[in-house]
């Protein structure tokens, strides 16, 4: 036997926080219209905080439907007399260049985006910014080459777009929009969310650099009002949204009496199916990654998770002892796992629905890890034994909320991940390759994970059935929503 | 599921049973850890815990009594005391440790037994025709005793993987529960050799049978195979550890073992050991390095963390 | 030999592959072409026939998706098949109420046919044309494919033309869609030889459910009833429109554009969602 004594070590990490001295904030940022920053004619602005501190960040133009009109006259001018007219070359050139400019200045970009957003630097870093990059370069070589997208259809661009895009991935969903948009030769107005436009105002910069020609891409800031504005404008050709499922509704009602073209990528109460021969430890990893990647905030989060009966304690156990490693706090940290909630109103609402939650009679579980002092910080949480008639099982919390309920059979799964009114996501694990191809076939939903979950990439379509909106971003089907044919 | 049926020692039919592992998955939560950010103080107490943690080996046919010699020199004292000293005191920071353990070919064991007289180190000796474990049960068991008899407080046996990868897997229990009851009280560390076995499905069942078998520790490789020990390998056993232990309430022991160079890497495996089995395996009772050049870098390493500058190898013996 | 009273066919509504009544009692006078001369009396479909023709679809649906491509082409070339035999029922039909020369009823039954064989022929091929397997970085499998969007409304054009009628059917149920088809009053008497042709080709009950009715008074039920996923109106009312694109955001239905060519991949995929699956590719 050895001679030592086993002792318990302290085995710590230290605070390891990312240096944010290589991002300079303006004070005051204004709108970015036909190329340059310009004031809103509004003259107003509001806070944009940083929501691990609550503390101020920067003060944002808020735009109001005179400077929306001119964003979109200067979208339609250029339109009209560079961007529509240029080879698809020359277009893909400068989504190339952009695409590099975003790589050389990742870690500024990654910083800002946590500092704004809440999210982990861990996350914006490896995840966010990369994809932001590689979705430029992705559509850049597409600008060129759209004659193959539909194939032997003449097809051409719809002329001004309007894009609004929500918080949860600021500058990803940005890239999301702009790049399909711009490679098929459209030109652009955007609205990023209220709470987090500083990245979209710092790519509106980048933009400038390469020298993209004046009004291409607009940046509008501001919240609601500004959005409506842009929807309702008469000269907008379509409408792209990310965002809730109520205002995607809004949307399709306001622009039903016009030619408006739409796509809506909304919300989601993705179903996660464990079956029992499934490779469990990655499972576990999969549920994990599946519901509190990004605090939850994120429209395909696999927030319904299905156990099959046989597995449901092993697994629920492993789960809860993973939870406790899970290390929420300052999202600067680059050993944070869950930053901070984004907004207030966020936070009030993600603890309204965990307290429906607790009245429903679910089995509530959290870890027993501190959270920070000061900011919006939520434990990663679940409830256990839910009934599908819960509330919780139905709306979509959009955070570290997870529900767990249990099936018996293949049949059973797919008809309780279905219950639902929206259809963007779902996941299943299994390591029978046959039950994972009838289970993905079966399920109802635009993205099916099968053992794995909450991967994204440029050339892989995104987006739902049913309520969780309609048309596709990423791929060669990301380009339809962007292109009339002929 | 995979179940296999084994009789065990009394005679009684047991369930093995090892979870299917996907290989992304692994990899996926694996690379994780070197994302890990360990810094300042955390770093210094990591590389201590690292640097106990090491079983300093030579396993060459070259090994001669000398070479063993000079190695259970620097086992005992990585570093001389008064090159360092001066440093520790200003940084207030605790002596150096000496590694866990020597690990050297049985031949070698009276030799190492000789040269760490009172240093606490242990000796661990590969056995049972190490590395490949070609040899009839009788000679492994010979080769095991003859350790044991000489003073060796590890025994480090390879499974036998021609019985393994043949399905013969009755077989490889019942070598390992042979060899420790040859162990006697002295620990038993058994080799997978996970870079033969060709998946972590297997290596997760490869886990299963040693621990049900008696294994103290269970050990990723011989360090004459590639790939050596990796962060994946290394995680699918752990994970069969934790749930051993779960079931059993028995704390079995971890060795990766080759490959594993850098400081950085090493305090990749021990973040990893901390968010998947916790803590309380953070300890060379429960936990080793099978290493010789890391622990030259962890060297480096703990100067530079207590004199804020760059070391490089000649201030180190080679040894 | 004495000639008798001809025997007038009945037209009755095709739902659930049954041929019932409107539940309502009421009809809707057909005339012979630019006469007073009473043809025929059709049904004035209802709300509840309504529901229950979208009750049928959305029972009929999944069953029909879950044949094979290779089905489904064998189906539709059926319908091509039978319409053939029907030939003369449609000519005459066309003729008496629509008032069509001999050569233009013949040309819009060829029409009708080509739209049959057209989408038999793609039921099998159109996936391979719009679906992808996706060059993700890292070590997964990830393709695209398509699904059927599920019950789909058709709202035919006030315009009748039957071989835009049959196309439009058959591009919806060539994917696996269920249809509830609401005829325009202009032409409804074809329901008669359309359904026949329908209820003939091994078509599984409920997946194409013709109506005929007064379009104001059911396009608010169509547009609003939560089981509808796709609302197709190829009418030109802007108004009428845009009402149904206002209530298909109640459930956010997806509304067809107008279709340009009839017989083209396009149309086609107007009723598919796209899938995409991940999978790890590992040991």
């Amino acid at each position: 036997m050895l001679d030592t004594e086993s002792k318990i070590v302290n085995f710590e990490y230290a605070p390891s926080i990312e240096a944010i001295d290589i991002v300079r904030i303006e004070p005051k940022n204004k709108l970015f219209i036909g190329g340059k920053f310009v004031e809103p004619t509004s003259k107003k602005y509001f806070a944009s905080i940083n929501p691990a501190t609550g503390e101020p960040l920067a003060q944002i133009a808020d735009a109001n439907a005179k400077d929306v009109d001119l964003a979109v006259k200067a979208a339609r001018k250029a339109y009209n007399t560079v961007w529509s007219k240029m080879s698809g070359k020359e277009r893909g050139r400068y989504l190339f260049r952009i695409a590099r400019m975003i790589q050389e200045r990742a870690r500024e970009l990654a910083v800002l985006e946590t500092l704004d957003n809440g999210k982990p630097i861990k996350e914006s870093r490896d995840i966010d910014i990369p994809l932001v990059a590689a979705h430029f370069f992705y559509y850049a070589g597409w600008a060129d080459k759209l004659e193959y997208a539909v194939p032997g259809r003449a097809i051409q661009p719809l002329g001004v777009v309007g894009q609004i895009i929500p918080w949860n991935f600021p500058l990803l969903m940005a890239a999301w929009k702009i790049a399909p948009a711009l490679a098929c030769g459209n030109t652009v107005v955007i609205k990023p969310a209220e709470t987090t436009s500083l990245s979209c105002l710092l790519l509106a910069q980048i933009l400038q650099e390469a020298g993209l020609p004046d009004g291409v891409v607009n940046v509008v800031t501001g919240a609601g009002e500004t959005g409506a504005a842009i929807v309702s404008h008469p000269d907008i050709n379509k409408i792209a949204f990310t965002g809730s499922t109520d205002v995607g509704r809004l949307i399709q009602k306001s622009i039903a009496h016009t030619d408006k073209r739409l796509t809506l990528e909304l919300g989601g109460k993705s179903a996660h199916i464990v079956y029992e021969d499934a490779a469990i430890e990655q499972a576990v990893e999969g549920v994990i990654n599946g519901i509190y990647f990004n605090q939850g905030h994120v429209c395909c989060a696999g927030s319904r998770l299905l156990l099959e009966e046989s597995i449901s304690d092993l697994f629920v156990g492993k789960l809860k002892s993973r939870m406790e490693k899970l290390r929420v706090g300052n999202p600067l940290d680059k050993n944070t796992d869950i930053g901070a909630i984004n907004s207030a109103t966020e936070f009030g609402k993600i603890k309204k629905l965990i307290d429906s939650g607790i009245e429903e009679g679910g089995e509530f579980f959290e870890p027993s890890i501190e959270l920070p002092k000061k900011g919006f910080f939520q434990k990663p949480c679940f409830f256990n034994k839910v009934s599908s008639a819960f509330s919780l099982s139905r709306v979509e919390v959009f955070g570290p909320v997870l529900t767990i309920s249990t099936f018996r059979t293949t049949q059973e799964a797919i008809m309780k991940a279905n219950d639902t009114q929206y259809g963007l996501a779902a996941g299943v694990w299994s390591e029978k390759g046959s039950k994972i191809h009838k289970t993905a076939a079966a399920l109802k939903a635009g993205v099916v994970w099968a053992n794995t979950y909450n991967k994204f990439d440029p050339s892989s379509p995104f987006g739902g059935f049913n309520e969780s909106g309609f048309g596709r971003e990423g791929g060669r089907h990301g380009l339809f929503p962007y292109l009339s044919i002929k | 599921m995979r179940t296999i049926s084994i009789q065990n020692e009394d005679g009684n039919q047991i369930a093995i049973q090892a979870f299917p592992i996907d290989e992304v998955g692994a990899n996926e939560r694996a690379d994780f850890f070197t994302k890990r950010s360990v810094k300042k103080d955390s770093k210094l107490s990591a590389l201590y815990l690292a640097l106990s943690m090491c079983d300093l080996t030579t396993l060459e046919g070259s090994d001669t009594p000398g070479r063993v010699q000079q190695m259970c020199a620097k086992a005992r004292f990585p570093v001389p005391p008064d090159l360092i000293e001066p440093y520790l005191i200003k940084r207030k920071a605790g002596p150096i440790p000496s590694v866990a353990a020597v690990c050297v070919y049985p031949s070698m064991v009276p030799i190492a037994v000789a040269s760490l007289k009172g240093s606490g180190i242990g000796i661990a000796s590969v056995s049972t025709a190490f590395p490949s474990g070609q040899a009839p049960l009788n000679v492994k068991l010979d080769d095991t005793r003859f350790a044991v008899e000489n003073g060796a407080t590890e025994i480090d046996m390879v499974i036998n993987r021609s019985a393994f990868l043949s399905g013969d897997y009755q077989q490889v229990f019942n070598e390992i529960v042979a060899i420790k009851k040859a162990c006697g009280d002295t620990h038993l560390k058994v080799i997978l050799e996970t870079g033969e076995l060709g998946s972590y499905d297997r290596v997760r069942l490869a886990s299963e049978i040693a621990m049900e078998a008696g294994g103290d520790f269970i050990k990723t490789s011989t360090g004459k195979i590639n790939p050596a020990a990796t962060l994946p390998v290394t995680l699918v056993m752990l994970q069969a550890i934790g749930d051993y232990y779960q079931r059993t309430g028995k704390k079995i022991g971890m060795k990766p073992a080759g490959g594993i160079r850098t400081s950085k890497q090493a305090i990749q495996y021990l973040c990893m050991v901390n968010e998947t089995l916790g803590p309380e395996w953070l300890t060379p009772h429960l936990f080793r390095f099978g290493a010789s050049a890391l622990v030259n870098d962890l060297l480096k390493q703990i100067f530079k963390e207590l004199t804020g500058q760059y070391y490089y190898d000649k201030v180190f013996s080679i040894d | 030999m004495t000639d008798l009273i001809k025997i007038s066919k009945t037209i009755k509504l095709f739902i659930g592959g049954e041929f019932p009544r409107t539940e309502s009692g009421r009809s809707l006078p057909v005339y012979v072409a630019k006469t007073k001369k009473l043809y025929a009396y059709l049904c004035k479909a209802s709300r509840k026939d309504l529901r229950n023709s979208v009750t049928a679809a959305q029972s009929a649906q999944a069953g029909w998706a879950a044949r094979s491509a290779y089905n489904r082409t064998q189906i539709l070339y059926r319908m091509a098949e039978m319409a053939e035999g029907k030939r003369e029922e449609f000519i005459e039909t066309l003729m008496s109420t629509l008032g069509y020369t001999k050569i233009a009823a013949n040309k819009a039954v060829n029409e009708a046919i080509d739209a049959f064989v057209y989408f038999a022929g793609f039921a099998d091929k159109y996936q391979q044309m719009i679906g992808a397997v996706n060059p993700v970085s890292g070590p997964h499998h990830n393709f695209t494919s398509s699904e059927p969007v599920g019950v789909v409304a058709l709202i035919c054009n006030s315009k009748f033309n039957l071989g835009e009628v049959v196309a439009q059917i058959s591009a919806v149920i060539a994917s696996g869609n269920a249809v509830v088809v609401l005829m325009a009053e202009a032409g409804a008497a074809t329901l008669a030889p359309l359904s026949e042709v329908l209820a003939t080709s091994d078509l599984p009950k409920g997946v194409v459910n013709l109506l005929t009715g007064d379009l104001n008074e059911l396009y608010q039920h169509l547009g609003t009833h939560m089981e509808i996923q796709s609302l197709s109106y190829q009418g030109s009312n802007k108004k009428i429109l845009g009402e149904l694109k206002e209530m298909a955001a109640g459930n956010m239905k997806r509304v067809i554009p107008p279709i340009n060519d009839m017989l083209s991949l396009d149309h086609l995929v107007s009723y598919v969602e796209y899938k995409t699956v991940w999978h790890p590719i590992g040991n």
